[in-house]
């Protein structure tokens, strides 16, 4: 857990003076800032809550200006798709924060009582809220794992709420860093490898006997919704034409005119099956509407070029027994649902490996937060001036030597007092400020003016050295 | 150091195989693969380096000797291998082209490898390009051999509904059989080549001898004729071909190897 907490008071090593700089600006007061996620998804709540829960787009802007409009609430997120309604926010405090949160919906959404949905809320603060964040964003919070819309529509809130100023500098960096976390999850892991859908799954088995399906043909015999769907990503593979039949032939002109294809009329059909690579079948016929007989003339008249064939319907309108005719290639939907068993089998394991990354990546945006904390940061930025020090004169030892010792302590004492009054006045604004609502880009402005990341960085890196460096400022802190 | 080399080649060849076997059959990533892709690159170096040491501690081009010509067999088919996964990165293809140059360098290697000067007469250009051009048919036959075996694997997977880690591993049945179509007319063309400057040549050389080697491969040559025409005219593709392409590399194995153990020819490498 990371409450950030905002110290006044910091240790020093430098001299007396910055010191007291320090104390006198800043008393010791403390405020903490959590990250917290407030939302409900497809696994706790029913779709007729879920609905009544979403907001439009057209709704969002004004409903993120409502959401900053809370006291207590500096940050603020809302991503509202049709499996989920979710805030994320930057709160002063945890427990009203949540509060907070419920309050805004329960203000914008007056059609329902608070009871009906209080229970599917879930709340995750800190660390948790965090990883939420990352896992929604790689898709593993997806009803189907790995599906690669979320991402797009948590880039979309995100622009939003970056327009209406509605984030701020942590959860700017929560959401680019999820969106990253996302990326590499997809190029990392084969999440979203494979077919999760009958009608992709047909495309990809289709892809297994033609390699590439541009230039290739296919039939549609019947209609239907996977069908058409499956033809709509035939058509998106590069298929270049597609025949459609229909027992009604208006539904075939119908349907021909929506896929840019040839309508053919039910009796007609038999004398193009051999133009055809691909057929997907889909009628409500209760016999066999293609036989072993129509297959055995077509693969014939095609020399040998294979045929693909897809039977969705139910009961079967392809003769099963035309898979043991040569470079046929038969499959219907029990055999596609198969596939898609396996892969989303397949995508549950890769999720683990996913898992492993948000962890990892959970670490890093740990380490950055951790950075925000002012107490390290002022250390940091008088390590580095001491450093600077140390540095300069031990490259001009040789020439202060022939200083008496009364003025080598002269000149000590003037460096000394350079360095505190240059670093007077960030120290104290940085304290002053560490409590305002901007505290965090404060302390990320001075740690990016003086450069103090690399320094963090090099300090702190795992391979530089085991124990761990970047709580020690903290205890050191906190013991005073 | 010939010897060395070899030695050191058949070890990277076998750790190879292994890996390439271990990545297809346990659908390892393609990460994985890249081990043996360069186990076959360091193992390729030294194959060359066998090949050519060995002709210059001789002085001559030795293609003659069967060891050799296995040897050179091996390499070639190595090479292509290489050629092919530069271009279409398909690493499956090493997985069958790896273990066959092994068996061919493998039991080459069991042969006597001593060398053995062939007769003055025989160390023509002629000669040297005839036999290279018959063994990089041979290479070519043995592609679409391979492939062939594939697309027997690939097509009864697909037919059984075995959609297992072979299966998302095997490139698909059209690319298997256009590969197996462009290997064949290579290798159709390198042999028409081999035997014309056979012919041609051996009219300086040593004159016909219509031995049973020439017999044989004349038959291999006809067959592949029909091989190609079938294509085009009764189509004989897909599964045919995939047939075809095993029982015509069958017939160059015999052609190449078995001829001399049985007939003895004066065409036999010695």
């Amino acid at each position: 857990m990371w409450a950030l907490t905002w110290y006044g008071k910091a240790s020093t090593r430098l001299s007396k003076s910055t010191e007291r700089a320090g104390e006198e600006a800043a008393p010791d007061t403390e405020s903490s800032l959590d990250i917290i996620v407030v939302g409900l998804n497809h696994r706790t709540t029913p779709i007729e809550i879920r609905e009544k829960f979403s907001i439009s787009d057209a709704q969002l802007r004004e409903a993120l200006i409502r959401l900053k409009s809370y006291h207590g609430i500096d940050e603020g997120l809302i991503l509202s798709t049709c499996n989920r309604v979710e805030v994320c926010a930057v709160v002063q405090q945890l427990q009203t924060g949540f509060q907070r949160i419920k309050e805004f919906f329960e203000d914008y959404h007056t059609g329902l009582s608070p009871e009906e949905w209080n229970d599917s809320l879930y709340l995750y603060s800190a660390d948790e809220a965090v990883r939420h964040v990352f896992r929604v964003a790689s898709s593993l919070d997806s009803m189907v794992i790995g599906e690669p819309q979320i991402l797009g529509q948590l880039k979309e809130a995100f622009d939003i709420a970056m327009h209406q100023k509605a984030t701020g500098v942590i959860l700017n960096k929560v959401f680019r860093k999820a969106i990253s976390v996302a990326k590499r999850v997809r190029t990392e892991t084969k999440i979203a490898e494979n077919a999760v859908s009958i009608s992709f799954a047909a495309v990809e088995l289709a892809k297994k006997v033609f390699g590439r399906l541009e230039g290739k043909e296919a039939l549609l015999v019947g209609a239907g919704e996977m069908a058409e769907l499956a033809v709509r990503h035939l058509l998106d593979n590069g298929v270049r034409k597609v025949m459609i039949t229909t027992r009604n032939f208006d539904n075939a002109i119908e349907l021909a005119k929506r896929f840019d294809g040839i309508p053919l009329r039910l009796e007609e059909f038999p004398r193009y099956l051999a133009e055809a690579d691909i057929l997907i079948c889909s009628t409500g016929a209760s016999h066999y509407v293609i036989s072993e007989e129509h297959i055995d003339k077509a693969i014939q008249r095609r020399k040998n070029r294979p045929i693909f064939l897809i039977d969705i319907s139910v009961p079967r309108n392809i003769d099963p027994h035309v898979n043991q005719i040569d470079n046929v290639f038969l499959y219907d939907i029990d055999d596609l649902q198969l596939i898609v068993d396996a892969n989303l089998e397949g995508r549950q394991k890769e999720a683990l490996k996913a898992e492993g990354i948000v962890s990892e990546e959970l670490q890093a945006f740990n380490k950055w937060l951790k950075s925000l904390e002012v107490v390290p940061t002022i250390t940091a930025l008088r390590e580095k001036a001491e450093e600077i020090r140390r540095v300069e004169m031990n490259k001009f030892i040789s020439k202060l030597s022939r200083l008496s010792p009364e003025q080598r302590e002269v000149v000590d004492g003037l460096i000394a007092s350079i360095i505190n009054k240059l670093l007077h006045s960030p120290l104290v604004a940085l304290k002053d400020e560490a409590r305002s609502k901007n505290g965090a880009l404060y302390v990320e402005a001075v740690r990016r003016l003086f450069n103090l990341d690399k320094d963090l960085h090099r300090r702190h890196h795992p391979a530089a050295s085991d124990k761990e460096d970047s709580a020690a400022p903290d205890e050191e802190a906190e013991t005073k | 150091m010939n010897v060395l080399f070899l030695k050191i080649t058949l070890a990277c060849y076998l750790f190879g195989t292994v890996i390439f076997l271990i990545y297809l059959l346990a659908g390892k990533k393609e990460s994985f693969s890249r081990f043996s892709l360069v186990m076959t690159g360091i193992g390729f170096v030294f194959h060359t380096m066998t090949l050519l040491n060995r002709m210059l501690e001789a002085g001559y081009v030795s293609l003659t000797r069967l060891f050799d010509a296995m040897a050179f067999f091996a390499w070639a088919l190595v090479l292509v291998f290489l050629l092919v996964e530069l271009r279409f990165r398909i690493h499956v293809l090493g997985s069958f082209v790896l273990p066959l140059a092994l068996i061919s360098l493998l039991s080459g290697a069991m042969l006597p490898t001593e060398m053995r000067p062939p007769d003055t007469t025989m160390r023509t250009a002629w000669v040297y390009t005839h036999t290279a051009l018959a063994l990089l048919g041979a290479v070519a036959f043995a592609i679409a051999f391979l492939v062939g075996v594939m697309y027997l694997i690939q097509e009864r997977l697909l037919k059984s509904k075995q959609f297992n880690n072979l299966y998302n591993k095997l490139p698909s049945l059209d690319f298997l059989d256009d590969l197996n179509h462009k290997a064949i007319i290579l290798g159709f063309s390198l042999l028409t080549l081999g035997i014309i400057i056979g012919a041609w040549g051996a009219g300086y050389v040593s004159g016909w001898f219509w031995d049973p080697r020439e017999i044989f491969t004349l038959a291999i040559w006809l067959f592949y004729l029909i091989v190609l025409h079938g294509r085009i005219t009764v189509g004989w593709r897909a599964k045919k071909a995939a047939y075809l392409a095993i029982i015509g590399f069958v017939g160059v194995i015999f052609s190449f190897v078995g001829v001399d153990l049985v007939w003895k020819g004066q065409h036999a490498f010695i």
